[in-house]
């Protein structure tokens, strides 16, 4: 019979019970979340459908360094999670908090750049309303309201998994992971690969496609 | 205190059997035993007395509107103070009082008894979602207290970002955080049912409740996120002044119709689904007989919440949808009804040859049946274009909408308070009380709506404080069905709270139901069962035959 551990909550009857619940809410979660970005794809996709040429114009002004260098920083950040969620798995508590400090560095970088990146953006006029660069063509707005909202969103995500990773970092120190329990680990792994994932479209649809013509 | 190994058993003498404390007892009485509690049926009893406040003011304002509507002219309230009216009204009613009505608070309540479960998945989150409740609550009482909303609750663009001057931005943020409320509830059912079932509860013995809670929550959990941005769009537009509705600049507005639709639709459903899981929990009961073909009742619920998600388009027939799609559209919605159809005919097939007993639940439950019925069959008839044409935007649309969500959901709600308020509360409610305000519903309910279908096919457009005279035999009618509605409906708020002191105290199975609930104390122990129940049986093993010999025989 297994015996009583002190991190499995009494709802639950053993471990792999607790696990297989935390882990089918995280999904769930995820779930929630990739609809909650999907209303903005599906904005995006019918608005540069329905003008092309305007979104082809706007996206042009977006700097593609910045937007590399960043999927770089957040693509490294995630394998630098997994390797936390591997020392974890093994128990081994010293490489776990130095992995979870490496990835939790990885995304302020990634925050520095994007910070970056918005003043020039803002130099430019590039934001929508009354200021906005006249040169380019009024529609030429609406790519760049959606590209100021999903990536702002998007960095509101990772600023939320970087707190995340901080208080997993704060337990990892207390020594409350094992071989046994890390399901915390595992979990908010989950959650920073998906903000990481959802980088990888918004690269490709506000870097990437402007760049054929 | 450390946890104690179970006892190997030393001798053949039971120990004499120990009353658990009740979750009222164990914990104390103190404020801070409720609001930090985890206990899934404490936050169950926390959403009642917050639906119940929302439900009073969204009440008042239908009965200010009802008043106004007395005499054709608009003589009570200015135009502007019954825009504000009718959209206190709505958006109060569908997410605060609706949507958590039965999930959040009865749902909260049983699912975890019915699964045999000591609370659901995650009871801080539990918690969590019902302050964000009552959070996105303050604010939306904040921005009606302080000059209100007359947007009506759909916020249509242009008309909520660039044209009303009304609180918009914070009744918005309300609904935005109220909306991850119905998020985390709907993912804690979710999580819930998939890990916490007791042994031997397989998917085919859960009981319908939990096949309907199951539906509602994927709509919550899958739905809600898109109202969310799209209001977070909406304040953007507002609060910046640009944004990708703004025709000015190429936005296109209907875009706002379709996601808010593509959430309000299934939406819909979640203020439908949860009150047939109830019914189909009465039903089977009261007639004494097993659920007439569980597996299409329960498959229907899921068809139900599956194709909710493709039937939006059938609010946009005149919103320059093109005709294709709104054939599309037509078609998908009919196709609702096939679902719909087969949980009627099982109930009342289930009622076949049953052994009848018209306690307060179960007239709840036959009422709903009935009026389910008209608002779902007038739902058919908004489904076909041509008619929809004729009636968009009149009363004919209100008469539907409310047979389903007040004569539907509130009912249903109703029939499942009543039904476990023993197992809630552990004392049984007046019954002669409960059958008479269960008739006044049902008449009140009939009066107030039945007319305002014909008066809206007869051209009467909704949302006007004035209209032509002709109208006006229908809404006196109308506004005096409203008032016997609002005693019924202050029936069971007074005798329900007059039974938790002198009410009789109720027996752990008052109406002989199975069902894993019924086989614990009223009110259950904290962690509800002494021990973890085993399930062998299927769910509604009711027989009236074996009744029929113990009665007679």
């Amino acid at each position: 019979m297994a015996e009583a551990h002190e991190s499995l909550a009494e709802q639950f009857d053993d471990m792999p019970q607790q696990l297989e619940a935390s882990t089918l809410g995280m999904w769930t979660f995820l779930a929630t979340e990739i609809l909650f970005f999907g209303a903005l794809f599906l904005s995006y996709i019918i608005y540069r459908h329905t003008y092309p040429e305007a979104f082809a114009e706007a996206g042009r002004q977006v700097k593609i360094l910045h937007g590399t260098v960043n999927t770089a920083l957040l693509l490294t950040s995630s394998l630098t999670m997994s390797f936390a969620i591997h020392a974890a798995q093994k128990g081994r508590n010293r490489p776990l908090l130095g992995f979870l400090f490496l990835t939790m560095f990885l995304g302020c970088c990634f925050l520095a750049v994007k910070g970056l990146e918005y003043k020039s953006d803002i130099d430019e006029h590039l934001v929508p309303g009354a200021h906005f660069a006249h040169e380019l063509p009024v529609q030429g707005q609406i790519f760049w309201f959606l590209y100021w909202l999903m990536t702002g969103v998007h960095s509101l995500h990772l600023v939320a998994g970087i707190g995340v990773l901080a208080v997993i970092a704060w337990l990892a120190w207390r020594r409350r992971f094992s071989e046994r329990y890390h399901n915390p680990v595992i979990i908010s792994g989950l959650y920073w690969h998906f903000v990481d994932v959802i980088w990888v479209w918004l690269y490709a649809l506000f870097y990437l496609i402007n760049r054929h013509a | 205190m450390n946890a104690t190994l179970p006892q190997t058993n030393t001798s053949e003498i039971p120990a004499p059997p120990r009353r658990l404390l009740t979750y009222f007892e164990e914990g104390g009485h103190t404020l801070g035993s409720w609001l930090l509690t985890t206990d899934h049926k404490r936050i169950g009893i926390l959403y009642l007395y917050s639906i119940v406040f929302f439900f009073t003011i969204a009440a008042i304002a239908a009965a200010l509107m009802r008043m106004e509507l007395v005499t054709p002219s608009g003589d009570m309230v200015t135009s502007e103070t019954y825009n504000k009216l009718f959209t206190i009204h709505g958006a109060t009613m569908v997410w605060f009082f609706l949507i958590p009505s039965i999930p959040s608070v009865l749902g909260n309540f049983v699912v975890p008894l019915m699964i045999g479960a000591r609370d659901l998945a995650f009871p801080r989150l539990n918690l969590l979602s019902w302050y964000l409740f009552n959070l996105g609550g303050l604010l939306a009482i904040y921005s009606i207290a302080f000059g209100g909303v007359d947007t009506g609750w759909t916020f249509y663009e242009p008309y909520s970002s660039a044209f009303s001057n009304t609180h918009v931005v914070t009744m918005v943020a309300g609904i935005f955080i109220a909306g991850f409320s119905s998020i985390l509830t709907g993912l804690n059912f979710i999580v819930s049912i998939h890990t916490l079932r007791a042994p031997g509860m397989t998917w085919f013995k859960l009981p319908l409740f939990l096949w309907s809670t199951y539906a509602t929550s994927i709509i919550l959990v899958l739905a809600t996120p898109v109202l969310a941005m799209t209001l977070v769009l909406v304040a953007a537009e507002k609060i910046w002044g640009v944004g990708i509705f703004d025709p000015r600049l190429g936005g296109d507005p209907v875009l706002f119709q379709h996601m808010f639709w593509f959430y309000s639709h299934p939406a819909v459903y979640i203020m439908i689904l949860p009150g047939m899981g109830v019914v189909s929990e009465v039903i089977p009961c009261f007639s004494r007989k097993p659920i007439f073909g569980y597996h299409f009742v329960a498959f229907s619920s899921v068809a139900i919440a599956l194709l909710g998600f493709f039937v939006w388009g059938h609010h946009m027939f005149v919103s320059s949808q093109s005709v294709y799609s709104a054939l599309v559209f037509s078609m998908a919605s009919y196709l609702v009804a096939v679902p719909s159809a087969i949980k009627v005919f099982n109930w009342t097939m289930t009622l076949y040859r049953g052994r009848i007993y018209l306690d307060t639940p179960m007239l709840y439950a036959l009422g709903f049946i009935g009026l389910f019925m008209m608002g779902g069959l007038t739902g058919l008839f908004l489904a076909a274009l041509g008619f929809n044409v004729h009636v968009h935007g009149t009363y004919f649309v209100v008469a539907h909408f409310h047979y389903i969500m007040v004569g539907g959901m509130v009912t249903g709600f109703l029939a499942g308070l009543h039904y476990w308020w023993p197992k809630i509360t552990g004392r049984l409610y007046p019954e002669s009380l409960g059958r008479l305000a269960a008739l006044i519903i049902f008449i009140g309910f009939n009066i107030t709506f039945f007319p305002q279908y014909v008066v809206g096919y007869l051209g009467m457009p909704r949302r006007y404080h004035a209209y032509a005279p002709e109208f006006q035999l229908y809404n006196v009618m109308s506004s005096a069905g409203a008032s016997i509605l609002g005693v019924g409906y202050l029936l069971p708020l007074i005798y329900l709270i007059w039974s938790l002191k002198h009410g009789k105290k109720a027996p752990p199975n008052p109406w002989k139901a199975t069902g894993l609930e019924w086989q614990t104390p009223s009110p259950p122990p904290k962690h509800n069962f002494a021990q973890t129940p085993i399930v062998t049986q299927e769910p509604y093993q009711y027989s009236p035959e074996i009744e029929e010999e113990l009665v007679h025989g």
